[in-house]
């Protein structure tokens, strides 16, 4: 198969990019290893749309943050995930770092970001009445929001996809030889030996924590990317309300702490931890925990480890400067993504535009399409819709009257729905629908799920998967047993 | 073994039980005993029988139905018993949410999305079990990370297996009975890991499920860490002190495809809360009444959505008697309120029901921190009962007499298990 463009990876950035370049006349590919997009470190992270104060001036990450954030309001719009403006709070508890937020409110200012507002403790209170009362200022930034980063992917690629780009799934990139015509890159797919070749006349590289290895294949790199371990836990739905804005300490230079995040679906999420890792380290820890909860309670103090739910880790990919790598490299044709450290979530939009830009500059002709259609079909989400809408609903279409989650209240439409836009694993089905992610993490639905998953696919219930590979759920029977 | 489904429903019933599984059925049962004229139970599954018509091994029904039965043959009789006494059951069907005023908004597949009045409602959700993420096993997120009811209902209701190689942790009944499964379905099970220094399960299960199969116990001990990117490739173990934490000077690895996590059950609450009923923190269930009443006028509940039962025959018992109490509401029969609260002592959890009446006799459940033999159970001081043993994993139920309380004046009553001298009188 010929490209004019292939990405390789298939993260928010990858999938951002992807939906940008689908609205040009070109043929354009994703390459991602895994069975569905997104799931690297864009499942795994806080699902911040930072406001845009955070960086430094005149950093990369800083400038792309508040560019990025002005684009998640229009996407939504189009692509119907889940994404709010809920604004956060940087909270100061002495002197020192009172001064700390009046530096960042200036640099705030200064770059643009609308609504900044310091607040004593008095409007903390009203405000956010379960936080400490050690807090003794906080700056309001409006501007911030959360989203659901899968939901994020998937509707970008989907789009993308309608859009007339191609997805390579499950194809690992394992080498790539420049050509005449631009670049031939070899892809293995599960477990043949020979790996399929895919050409294109540009390639970016969006490979997230290997794209120091992908660049090494044309000698475009000479960085290198680290794995700095994030871990977060999820608490119950109990503690719904509990916040109402993104809760962050006061940064140190280094890190942006132990934050209290009321994610988009009300649930209240803490993390993300920051250590270095090995780049397949996924493992949650004891310390973790217990770094995450004692963080948490500075600024909440009423949260607690009973209330948690399920944890999971993510790995940020993060180059030598701690800047974004991105933009052209020195081969002609090969554009990096590299180094998409937080907030490189919030930044995608932006930084989709800046590869854009790059292909522009290495010769990739851009003709606008006239038909390219910016937005994809709302999926159906039963639980949000009032009585009157669910009847006439299920009276066109019963499948939306069975119950498959019921900590989350899923119907078997939602889920068959889920399948036909792209799930293909039990996690592809909950990063979509919420089935599984409620309090009894999948008990109940998992049963449901896989059925579904059956008759759709038309795949045996013992080759459903987690998610992809080896990550079966269920074996056949052992023969002669009892 | 289809359960015959109502050709209508109506708009109005004297009672809806929420729920199908052994304690909506017996509750049901209770309505038209009290003279409920038209009863509705809702469940979920096509078919009712909850939890039980995965539960395939015998052990079931020796105190209610005087026999020993299999799971599905002891929700078959429930559900006869309902069926002859014309109580409609809606399967497949969803209670989405029930309002104050004891308006159900219903979705499924046959009738879409309904609403119906209820003169009373029986809470009757059932449980469901405890996570991995509950307690944050550290490590991975592989699959092979399951729940033993899960495995149960793969082996069960799907005919497959769980993995070629099985750690447990938890020594919960579900987790013993799937011990035994597992090795009969040729399964390896290396072993059953209990945090405590005592098991959680029935005794009988211990000697039953691990003893009879030599499955080795190994109280005081938790799983560390959990490894495998795909599926689970091994786990770490190590023994605990007495705070509960891990000597990882002593950690194990122990290669395995497949970790079953039994560590407890949760009542199902999520319609007590939409109902803002108030929950008990110790039970996680709602507070009740001798009744089986909630603090929701003509709202009752019963099962494992009140306290997490050992037996299934108390379940029925405890939701006849909610039943009733529903029907008695329905059909506008008073019932003299409750005027003794029992509080927990020594050795003593929580009491279902924490208050009772001086006119009626009342079966009272409850729950042991600790292991204790021999011991006393102390109703204050107008009631003493000597008791072999008691054990975290088993109930403990005391009937209450109208004559204890003869001349008992008081508002409160403590009830304690204390050891008793080996010997000494009780
Ligand atoms: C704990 C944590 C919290 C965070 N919180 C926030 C936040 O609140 N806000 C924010 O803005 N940012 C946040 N981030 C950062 C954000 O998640 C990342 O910057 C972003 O997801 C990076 O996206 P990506 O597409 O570059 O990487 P990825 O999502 O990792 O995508 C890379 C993809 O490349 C694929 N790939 C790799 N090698 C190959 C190969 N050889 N062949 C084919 N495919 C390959 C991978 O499978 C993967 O899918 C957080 C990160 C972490 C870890």
């Amino acid at each position: 198969m010929r490209y004019d463009v292939a990405v390789i990876g298939g993260g928010v950035i990858g999938c951002a990019i992807a939906r940008e370049l689908s609205r040009y006349h070109l043929r354009a590919v994703v390459i991602e290893r895994e069975c569905e997009v997104g799931l690297g470190t864009s499942k795994a992270n806080s699902g911040i749309i930072h406001a845009g104060h955070h960086g430094a001036e005149g950093s990369l990450k800083g400038e792309l943050e508040w560019r990025g954030n002005q684009m998640w309001d229009a996407l939504a719009d189009d692509l119907h995930f889940g994404f709010k403006r809920v604004g956060d709070l940087t909270c100061a508890f002495d002197e020192d770092q009172r001064a700390t937020l009046r530096q960042i409110m200036e640099q705030g200012k200064r770059r643009g970001v609308p609504g900044l507002e310091l607040w004593g403790p008095e409007r903390i209170r009203r405000e956010e009445p379960h936080l400490s009362h050690d807090i003794v200022e906080a700056l309001y930034a409006p501007t911030a929001g959360v989203v659901n980063p899968y939901e994020a992917c998937f509707m970008l690629a989907e789009s993308a996809v309608r859009n007339g780009v191609d997805l390579a799934l499950e194809r690992t990139v394992v080498g790539i030889r420049p050509s005449e015509k631009g670049f031939e890159i070899a892809a293995v797919v599960g477990d043949d030996a020979t790996p399929e070749l895919i050409k294109a006349r540009f390639v970016v590289d969006a490979a997230g924590l290997h794209a120091d290895a992908i660049a090494d294949m044309v000698e475009a790199g000479g960085f290198r990317i680290r794995a700095r371990k994030g871990e977060e836990y999820l608490l119950d739905k109990r503690l719904v309300g509990y916040v109402k804005r993104v809760i962050f300490p006061c940064p140190t230079p280094t890190s942006k702490g132990i934050l209290v995040i009321p994610t988009y679906d009300g649930t209240l999420m803490v993390g993300p931890t920051a250590t270095w890792a090995d780049k397949d380290d996924l493992a949650t820890t004891a310390e973790g925990s217990a770094e995450v909860f004692a963080g948490a309670r500075k600024l909440a103090p009423g949260i607690s480890e009973k209330d948690c739910i399920a944890e999971f880790a993510g790995l940020r990919a993060v180059s030598d400067t701690e800047e974004f790598i991105l933009g052209p490299s020195r081969v002609a044709g090969f554009v990096l993504a590299a180094g998409m450290q937080s907030p490189a979530l919030t930044a995608a939009p932006a930084v989709a535009t800046v590869v854009l830009d790059a292909l522009r500059d290495d010769g990739l002709e851009l003709v606008a399409k006239d038909d390219f259609e910016p937005g994809v079909p709302a999926p159906v989400r039963f639980a949000e819709l009032s009585s009157a809408e669910q009847r006439s609903l299920v009276a066109r279409d019963p499948a939306y009257a069975r119950l498959v989650c019921r900590c989350e209240i899923v119907t078997e439409g939602e889920v068959r729905d889920a399948i036909d836009r792209g799930a293909r694993t039990l996690d592809g089905i909950k990063f979509r629908t919420r089935a599984g992610m409620g309090r009894c993490q999948g008990g109940f639905c998992t049963w449901g799920c896989m059925e579904l998953l059956h008759e759709r696919l038309g795949i045996p219930l013992t080759a459903v998967t987690k998610r992809g590979g080896d990550s079966y759920v269920a074996i056949p029977r052992l023969e002669g047993a009892a | 073994m289809i359960t015959p489904k109502p050709a209508q429903l109506q708009p109005r019933y004297d009672v809806v039980v929420v729920g199908g599984g052994p304690a909506g059925l017996a509750a049901a049962v209770g309505a038209r005993e009290s003279g409920a004229e038209r009863v509705l139970v809702i469940d979920r599954e096509p078919e009712a029988g909850g939890i039980l018509q995965q539960c395939i091994h015998p052990g079931f029904g020796l105190h209610h139905f005087g026999e020993e039965l299999t799971g599905p043959e002891y929700a078959q009789r429930a559900i006869e018993q309902t069926l002859e006494r014309d109580v409609d059951v809606l399967s497949s069907a969803y209670v989405l949410d029930v309002a104050s005023d004891r308006r159900l908004k219903v979705t499924s597949r046959d009738h879409g999305v309904a609403f119906l009045d209820a003169g009373a409602v029986v809470l009757a959700m059932g449980a469901r079990e405890r996570t991995r993420g509950a307690i944050r096993i550290p490590g991975e997120r592989p699959a092979g990370v399951m729940t033993a009811g899960f495995a149960q209902k793969l082996v069960n209701l799907g005919g497959m297996l769980p993995g070629r190689r099985a750690v447990i942790l938890g020594s919960g009944d579900i987790g013993l009975i799937m011990a035994r499964r597992l090795v009969l379905e040729g399964v390896e099970v290396e072993g059953v890991y209990e945090l405590m220094p005592h098991a959680n399960g029935l005794n009988r299960n211990l000697v039953q499920c691990l003893h009879d199969y030599d499955i080795p116990l190994h109280l005081s001990t938790t799983v560390v860490h959990i490894d495998g990117r795909e599926r689970v490739e091994k786990v770490t173990v190590a023994p605990v002190d007495e705070a509960y934490r891990p000597n990882m000077a002593k950690a194990r690895d122990i290669a395995c495809d497949t970790l079953l996590v039994s560590i407890g059950l949760i009542p199902d609450n999520e319609l007590a809360h939409r109902l803002g009923l108030r929950l008990d923190p110790v039970t996680t269930g709602p507070v009740v009444t001798s009744t089986m009443e909630t603090t929701r006028d003509g709202v009752f509940a019963c099962g494992n959505v009140v306290h997490i039962h050992d037996l299934v025959d108390y379940v029925s018992q405890e939701s006849e008697l909610a039943g009733r109490g529903a029907g008695a509401y329905a059909t506008g029969t008073p019932t003299p309120p409750d005027n003794v609260r029992l509080t927990p002592g020594e050795n003593v959890r929580y009491c279902v029901p924490p208050t009772i009446t001086t006119d009626r006799e009342h079966t009272v459940y409850m729950r042991v921190t600790k292991p204790m033999a021999p011991c006393t159970l102390h109703l204050g001081d107008v009631y003493k009962r000597p008791l072999r043993y008691v054990f975290p994993g088993e109930m403990v139920t005391l009937k209450v007499r109208p004559r204890f309380l003869e001349g008992f004046h008081g508002g409160s009553l403590p009830v304690s298990i204390v050891p008793r001298e080996e010997g000494g009188s009780a």
